[in-house]
């Protein structure tokens, strides 16, 4: 079974806002309609996204970190959102696990946004229907596009790269060896809704220098198997 | 969560018009002699006038209204879509209830059974609806159930009382009684459900909500500037002190007035208790935290 997810890499992402920028071009463009926007120019903007990026800092002054956190749908392997829609509108993918909206099922009761724990479904004032997070369903099978554009547009906005995109049910895929290695994890566990998007945690870049590349370990004084003793005096072919 | 006003009027008045058709069934029942057609059709036109315009008042809350048959297709999952299925189903038994009484066709009892059975069944969605919800912890517990069913048929006793004193004046004392024991019964039971919120600690926090282990963590950007549909839904945006003020004007005006004056002067208890009941179901949305507010700490 595939389950398409994004990963993404708190401690790369900058807070540019370009994945947030581009994926409203992109979804205020597609056949679905447009993202409305109210008051653009005025003093109260606010419209609808998919996607947006949020500022948190962690810890006391002086001892700061500021994250940026970009929040979308997470395409929750057992979405609450899903089975409390009264008219079928909401539904999860069996093929690529896609939780998806289908505009003109939708009456617009905003029971799901309720069942969601994450907030990341928003009620678009001007259609009246519930919008969210497609993983840019229509292009990412587009094969009218090269293959390395077949991807959501937040992914190929991004400038340094902070989400992955892929299969997290594919061990070897790019987003699962992420995961696996680099401290994967999920937002909210307790709410037992298994996203398939994870993030990446902040990390701090280390080197580590072990005894062994700062003395040479073919020393020919070391004896097998014996802890490696640096008061041995050096050898010919050191001195050399 | 904000509470939607047409919600808070879909769930009265059905819970009024529920209530009120177990206890027109409950007179003819319990006492056939002294309810009289006038009182069982003139009580049924009332349970369709009551749940009608709770019907109307549920369209408000869509955006899509004319979309609003759609609703019935997920009733295998969706506890929405049985209380959509549920409501037409109890307005048509009511209304064949009061067309064979007023047209003497007989086998009323049957029809009634029916009727309070769905009456039951649509007590147990619209609970449903809320109890449902996992994240809302203030709403995941069967006294949502209870409390919902409890306050209906209180309220539909009051209301049944109230008519009774005007139609068949006989049944006015022990229909006054029984709204007052359910009335009582409701304190409790919502009593209960106001402790235990109160005592509610947040299964999710600002820590497991962006997945970083720290005391520390101040929001310094909610992504939008004017605000978003996850500022607007999930918050009431009223001051502490009118959500402080609430609990005892509803407590006041559902429970303690309607005690008082349901044996004397029930039209003005009904009239109280549902006044009561609205504020009741206003505070019920506004005490429920959702976990998404926590990426809102600018306005948590």
């Amino acid at each position: 079974m595939t389950q398409l997810a994004l990963v993404i890499d708190l401690n790369v992402c900058v807070g540019c806002h370009a994945c947030v920028t581009n994926c409203k071009q992109w979804n205020t463009s597609g056949a679905a309609g447009a993202l409305t926007d109210c008051n653009p120019y005025e003093a109260e903007p606010n419209g609808t996204f998919f996607n947006r990026v949020q500022t948190f800092e962690v810890g006391q002054y002086p001892k700061t970190e500021t994250v940026h956190f970009p929040k979308s749908c997470l395409h929750c392997e057992d979405p609450a959102c899903v089975p409390v829609c009264p008219t079928g509108a909401s539904y999860k993918r069996k093929s690529d696990g896609i939780v998806l909206v289908d505009y003109d099922k939708c009456i617009g009761c905003k029971y799901c946004s309720w069942a969601c724990p994450y907030g990341v479904r928003e009620f678009d004032e001007q259609r009246k229907v519930m919008t969210k997070c497609t993983l840019c369903v229509d292009r990412i099978y587009d094969m009218s596009l090269p293959e390395d554009r077949r991807k959501p547009s937040c992914v190929l906005a991004c400038p340094p790269g902070a989400r992955l995109f892929g299969d997290v049910h594919d061990p070897e895929s790019e987003v699962s060896v992420a995961i696996r290695e680099r401290g994967g994890y999920t937002l909210m566990p307790e709410a037992n809704t298994k996203p398939a998007n994870h993030y990446l945690p902040r990390r701090k870049t280390t080197v580590t220098v072990r005894d062994e590349e700062l003395y040479r370990s073919d020393n020919p004084h070391k004896i097998d198997g014996a802890p490696f003793d640096k008061n041995l005096p050096p050898t010919h072919e050191e001195l050399n | 969560m904000r509470p939607a006003f047409s919600v808070l009027l879909l769930t009265t008045l059905i819970g009024a018009a529920q209530g009120l058709f177990i206890a027109l069934f409950l007179c003819e029942l319990l006492a056939p002699s002294a309810a009289t057609p006038t009182l069982l059709v003139g009580g049924s036109v009332i349970v369709l006038l009551l749940s009608g315009l709770g019907l109307l008042a549920s369209f408000f809350h869509l955006g899509h209204p004319e979309r609003a048959w759609r609703s019935m297709m997920m009733w295998r999952t969706s506890w929405l879509s049985r209380e959509v299925i549920a409501l037409p189903a109890f307005m048509a038994a009511a209304f064949a209830y009061g067309v064979a009484h007023w047209l003497a066709l007989g086998h009323t009892l049957l029809i009634g059974v029916i009727g309070v059975v769905l009456s039951i069944t649509l007590f147990i969605c619209t609970g449903m609806i809320y109890a449902a919800v996992k994240v809302l912890k203030e709403w995941a517990h069967p006294l949502t159930l209870v409390n919902f069913s409890l306050l209906g048929c209180a309220s539909g006793m009051t209301l049944a009382a109230a008519y009774a004193s005007f139609v068949a004046p006989t049944l006015t004392a022990p229909l006054a009684q029984a709204a007052f024991v359910l009335t009582a019964l409701g304190l409790l039971t919502r009593g209960a459900a106001l402790v235990r919120n109160a005592k509610l600690s947040p299964a999710s926090t600002l820590q497991t909500a962006i997945g970083i282990r720290h005391p520390h963590i101040v929001q310094k950007a909610q992504g939008a500037m004017g605000g978003s549909y996850n500022t607007r839904e999930f918050f009431h945006g009223k001051s502490v002190g009118f959500v402080r003020a609430i609990v005892p004007a509803f407590l006041v005006l559902s429970f303690a007035l309607p005690l008082l004056l349901v044996l004397t002067l029930p039209l003005l208890a009904f009239i109280l208790q549902y006044a009561g009941l609205l504020a009741e179901r206003w505070y019920f949305f506004a005490e429920a935290k959702h976990p998404q507010n926590l990426y809102y700490q600018g306005n948590s």
